[in-house]
Formats: structure tokens, C-alpha cells, sequence
């Protein structure tokens, strides 16, 4: 497969807590690639930084030192806000408990990053409806969470990272809280939209899950290690 | 985005009725005492008022005490209306005495005038006609009863042309005065006939006038001010020799009063408005730590600062203002029954204190929105994604 752009390329990132008042380096020195198209894992024991990793990739945190670029953007000193928009127009999360709104219908999951879009109504549900339709949904848009079974329900998250149309999919541990039936559904699931060119990038700990995907990336204590299939 | 917003803060509201209605309650209580207290007091205010008005507004009642040998006389009356700022005047000298009419008898009080009464004191004949100036030059034995002494004496439909007797002298009925719709006009004129000055004033054996009645021409101050020169400067400058009751003076002075109270009972509901407020932040902020996974949610996937603060705002807004509308709902019912149970007084919202519970409900869910909405929305999304559950 020929290789695209860069969609995110991060050098010398480093993320230091303080816990308990010991430093803890979670990411030292961390840099990586990933072009658009891509389908990538990373792999790495729990402790090894890779929630980090993660976090600072999703933009939801922001790296204490290194370069991060997104998209061509440089994400650095954001405020708040601006990482949030970052986030509804670039990132599509999917995580491991699911994380879907128990009030809200599938259909109306499904919406929310649009709304915060500020996309017409009318606009919204098509678009609602047709990431629905590509995790194969569209006829349970009108149940509750609640009524899904747990591989309907990551569907339905899937779809909902999917609906903004983000530059890239960043999943978390998606498999985690299947069964591994399920977990191959998904899995195959994501192998479908890779096929139809969106960047993927998940977050495992399980090596043969990892091996699934076309390039492995392996993190520990902090550090970044790229693994050849 | 309002829209949604809107959206998003009713479902959460419909999501959890009972819990919202509790949140409510305070908002409803206040704003039903509120609405209710400032009703009542103007609707007392606005029945007392008219009563007082009933009694002639633009009417002063004078009485000397001591007329330092320099009387008033039916001539002095009429030079004193001469007076442009008066429009008229006239005696009210008044007597008790017994009224007899064949085996009834009833205790009237007998007022001595002259025709310019009837105006001054706004009355309204039922039937007949009321004194005449020609009543008062030849001391006519005539008399006008109201309607309360026409009953008493005679059987009301006949009275008209009627002989009765007062202290021994025989008069009789050339009118007869409509029933009085004011509770405190009827009280005050009660039992009331009036026979020509002339007449009361023989019958009293009072020769000069010690008590009168004006009516202004058009400001009650200004006619205040000329009875007052025209007084002093016959009772060498004594303004202890007379006193003079100005009707408006004293529902200006009644109106200040119910101001009053009516600002401190709105004052007092005003207190149980905020109690609901607090009420309001009280549940709000447990909301906002309920809903921590929630909003951790909403952020990962673009919700920004300002959509979160909006979403809780509104939210609190909205509490306030469906118990806000409820109130109002309670309070027109509340009203409605007491006005059916005062009977005479009719109780009703106005515009103005409608305005007052919704502007004051919203303000109050804005101010104590302010503070979950704000802790909601300043939530880091990576802590608020781990909350437990």
C-alpha cells in the first residue's frame, strides 16, 4: 500500500506526574509516525504509558515537552476549548467501556460530536444514519444502550467516532470488555473501515490482536519501540 | 445550540421527575407566597381604596371647635364657594334623634343642609328629588331618607310622600336615596335623613354652622390651602379653631401604607425565593457529580467548555423557571378561591408582579447555576472519563 501523508507525527514527547511527590516519567522521549490509511496498534503492558500515550494523541492532554503535529496542525498550548474542537473535528474515540450516553437512543449517540458541530438537524441525522448504516446498526437507531448487546454497543460507538468524519480513529483496548467472538466482530469490523480508508489506530495489550493490524508499535516504560510484523 | 441545549437540560430534567419537582418546590413555595402576599395587599389595597374613594375624593370635611364669637352662617358658606378653587359647599350639621312612622320607629341621624350636598357628597336619589334651595329659605318640613332609614320606617316601595315625625315635628318624603354598594359608606351614612338646613338648625337649636362640607373644583390641596386662609382670617390666624379632613390626603396616606406592606411581604417571599435557589445549586451540584462520566463523555468528543457551562446553566435556568410557572399557576388558583370566599374583593395578579416572580425565578437559576454549571464544565475530561461507574 502506497503511503500517504503524515497524519500524526509526534517527537520527543515526554509526560512527567507527580504522584505521591515522585516523579513519574509515563512518556520519555516518545516519537513516532503515522500516515494516513494506516492501520496501527500499539502494544504494551498496563503501566507502560501507552493510556498516556493515548490521552496525548487523543488531544485530550497535552505533552510536557516534544513536538506533536495532528493533521499538519501543531498541537501545543491550547486552551481548553480549542482542544475540544480539535477533538469533535479530528478524533474519533472508541473505548473500552463503550462510554455512550444510557439516556440518549443509539441514533442520538450517535449525533452528539455533531452537535456540538453545530450541524442542522436535518444534516446531522443523515449523517447519524449513515455511520449507523456502515457499523451495519441503522435498525436499532432507536434503542437505549441499554437494550444493545455489548457488541452492539461498541457498533454504536464506532459509529459515532466515525460520524464527524475524523482524520483518524483512535480505539482503546475496543476488544476488552468482549467476549472474543464479539471481539473478532469488531476486530473485522475495523479491518472493514481500514479497507475503506479511514486511519486507525488501536491500543491493546493483547499481542494477538496487535498482529492484526499492518504495524505494530510497542511501548515500554515510556519508551517507543516500532515492531516489524 | 441554544436549542440543543434546551433539549439536552429537559431530558435531563424529564429523566428524573421526582428529583426535579423536590428541586422545584422551593422555586413553587416562593414564588406562590410571592405572588400571592403582593396580590392580596393590592387587591385590599384597591378595595379600601375604592371605599375611601366612595366617600367623595375631592370632598373636605371641616369642623370648627371654637368660632371666637365670630360665627359661620349659611352666608359665609356661600361666600366661601365663592372661591374659585372650591367648586361648592354646603352645612352638615347633623343631630341624633328618633324617627317615627305609625308603630315603626327607628334612630336616624338627622343631617341639616342644603342642596349642594348631594353633590359634594356624590349621593344618588333612588325616586323623588332632593332638597331644594326653596326648601331652605322657607324651613320646609322636608325630608330625603337613604335608603337603609326608607326601610326602617316604611315599607321601602312606598315611601314617597310619606308623612313621619322626628322630635314631634311631622315631615314629609320627597326622595328617597339609592341602596349604597360601599360597606363603608353605608356604615358611615347609615340611617341617614336630610332635611333643609333651616330646619335641623331650629330643631338642634344650633343657630350657626359648626360643621361643612366642600367639594374642590379640581385639586383637593388647593381647596385645602383657600378653606384654610378663608378660616384662619375669621378665626383671627387660630388654626386651632377648626380642622379640616382631606378624603384624599388620607387615601394618599393609605396608599404609602399598603406600599409598604406590600414591599416588605414581597421582601419576606422574596427570602423563601432564594432559599429555593439555594435549593436549586444544592441538587445541582450533586447532579454535576452524578453526571461526571457524562460530561467526560461529551468532552472527549468535542464538547468544549462553553457547550458544558451552557448545558448545566440552562438546565438550572429551566428548573427554575417550569417552578416558576407552576407557581404561577397556584397562585391564580389561590386567588381565584379566595376571591370567591371574600365575596367583594376580587383578587387578581397583575401584570407587573408576574413579571416580577419570572424575572426573580430566573435570576435566581441563573445565579445558582452559575457555580455546578461552572465546576461542571471546568472537569479535566481524562479524570472525569475514569469516574467510577
Amino acid at each position: 500500500m502506497p503511503k500517504g501523508k503524515t497524519v500524526i507525527s509526534m517527537r520527543e514527547i515526554t509526560k512527567v506526574y507527580n504522584v505521591g511527590g515522585e516523579e513519574v516519567r509515563a512518556l520519555d522521549g516518545a516519537s513516532l509516525e503515522i500516515c494516513e490509511g494506516e492501520f496501527v496498534s500499539i502494544i504494551g503492558p498496563s503501566g507502560s504509558g501507552k493510556s498516556t500515550l493515548m490521552n496525548i494523541m487523543g488531544c485530550l492532554d497535552i505533552a510536557d515537552s516534544g513536538e506533536y503535529i495532528l493533521d499538519g496542525q501543531s498541537i501545543e498550548s491550547y486552551s481548553e476549548e480549542e482542544l475540544a474542537k480539535i477533538r469533535n473535528k479530528k478524533i474519533g474515540f472508541v473505548f473500552q467501556n463503550f462510554n455512550l450516553l444510557p439516556r440518549m437512543t443509539a441514533l442520538g449517540n450517535v449525533e452528539l460530536p455533531l452537535i456540538y458541530q453545530h450541524i442542522p438537524a436535518v444534516q446531522r441525522k443523515e449523517k447519524a444514519k449513515a455511520a449507523l448504516q456502515k457499523v451495519g446498526l441503522l435498525s436499532r437507531s432507536e434503542h437505549k444502550p441499554l437494550e444493545l448487546s455489548g457488541g452492539q454497543q461498541q457498533r454504536v460507538a464506532i459509529a459515532r467516532a466515525l460520524a464527524t468524519d475524523p482524520s483518524i480513529l483512535l480505539a482503546d483496548e475496543p476488544t476488552g470488555n468482549l467476549d472474543s467472538k464479539t471481539g473478532e466482530d469488531i476486530m473485522r469490523l475495523f479491518h472493514e473501515l481500514h479497507r475503506a480508508g479511514h486511519t486507525i489506530v488501536f491500543i491493546t495489550h493483547n499481542d494477538d490482536i496487535a498482529k492484526q493490524a499492518q504495524r505494530c508499535i510497542r511501548i515500554m516504560d515510556g519508551r517507543v519501540t516500532e515492531v516489524s510484523k | 445550540m441554544i436549542v440543543q441545549s434546551v433539549k439536552m437540560a429537559w431530558e435531563a430534567i424529564a429523566s428524573n421527575k421526582m428529583r426535579s419537582f423536590l428541586t422545584m418546590l422551593g422555586i413553587i413555595i416562593g414564588v406562590v407566597s410571592l405572588v400571592v402576599m403582593v396580590s392580596l395587599v393590592n387587591g385590599a389595597t384597591g378595595a379600601v381604596t375604592s371605599e375611601i374613594t366612595s366617600l367623595g375624593n375631592d370632598m373636605l370635611s371641616v369642623s370648627v371647635s371654637d368660632d371666637k364669637g365670630v360665627p359661620l352662617r349659611l352666608e359665609d358658606i356661600k361666600t366661601l364657594a365663592q372661591d374659585e378653587a372650591i367648586a361648592q359647599a354646603a352645612p352638615s350639621s347633623m343631630m341624633q334623634a328618633a324617627a317615627k312612622h305609625g308603630y315603626s320607629d327607628a334612630f336616624v341621624s338627622v343631617y341639616g343642609t342644603t342642596p349642594a350636598y348631594y353633590d359634594i357628597n356624590g349621593l344618588i336619589l333612588a325616586k323623588g328629588r332632593f332638597l331644594k334651595t326653596v326648601d331652605v329659605d322657607n324651613a320646609s318640613y322636608v325630608a330625603v331618607l337613604s335608603h337603609e332609614a326608607a326601610e326602617k320606617l316604611f315599607d321601602e316601595d312606598n315611601a314617597l310622600g310619606k308623612n313621619f315625625t322626628v322630635s314631634g315635628r311631622n315631615f314629609i318624603v320627597v326622595g328617597v336615596l339609592e341602596e349604597s354598594d360601599s360597606m363603608l359608606s353605608s356604615m358611615m351614612s347609615g340611617t341617614a335623613i336630610y332635611v333643609p338646613y333651616t330646619v335641623e338648625s331650629r330643631m338642634a337649636s344650633q343657630p350657626y354652622i359648626t360643621s361643612l362640607c366642600v367639594s374642590a373644583a379640581s385639586d383637593t390641596d388647593e381647596a385645602e390651602k383657600a378653606v384654610k386662609d378663608f378660616l384662619l382670617a375669621r378665626f383671627s390666624q387660630d388654626d386651632e379653631a377648626f380642622s379640616i379632613i382631606n378624603i384624599s390626603s388620607v387615601s394618599d396616606a393609605m396608599s404609602t401604607v399598603t406600599d409598604t406592606l406590600s414591599l416588605l411581604l414581597g421582601g419576606v417571599a422574596a427570602i423563601s425565593l432564594l432559599v429555593g435557589g439555594i435549593g436549586i445549586m444544592n441538587i445541582m451540584l450533586v447532579s454535576v457529580t452524578e453526571r461526571t462520566k457524562e460530561i467526560g463523555i461529551r468532552k472527549a468528543i468535542g464538547a468544549g467548555t462553553k457547550s458544558i457551562l451552557m448545558q448545566f446553566l440552562i438546565e438550572a435556568i429551566m428548573v427554575s423557571l417550569i417552578g416558576c410557572v407552576i407557581g404561577l399557576i397556584a397562585s391564580w388558583g389561590i386567588l381565584e378561591l379566595v376571591s370567591v370566599i371574600a365575596e367583594t374583593i376580587s383578587f387578581k395578579m397583575s401584570l407587573g408582579v408576574v413579571a416580577l416572580a419570572v424575572g426573580f425565578s430566573s435570576a435566581i437559576g441563573l445565579i445558582f447555576g452559575l457555580y455546578p454549571a461552572n465546576k461542571a464544565a471546568k472537569k479535566h475530561p481524562i479524570e472525569a472519563l475514569r469516574y467510577g461507574g
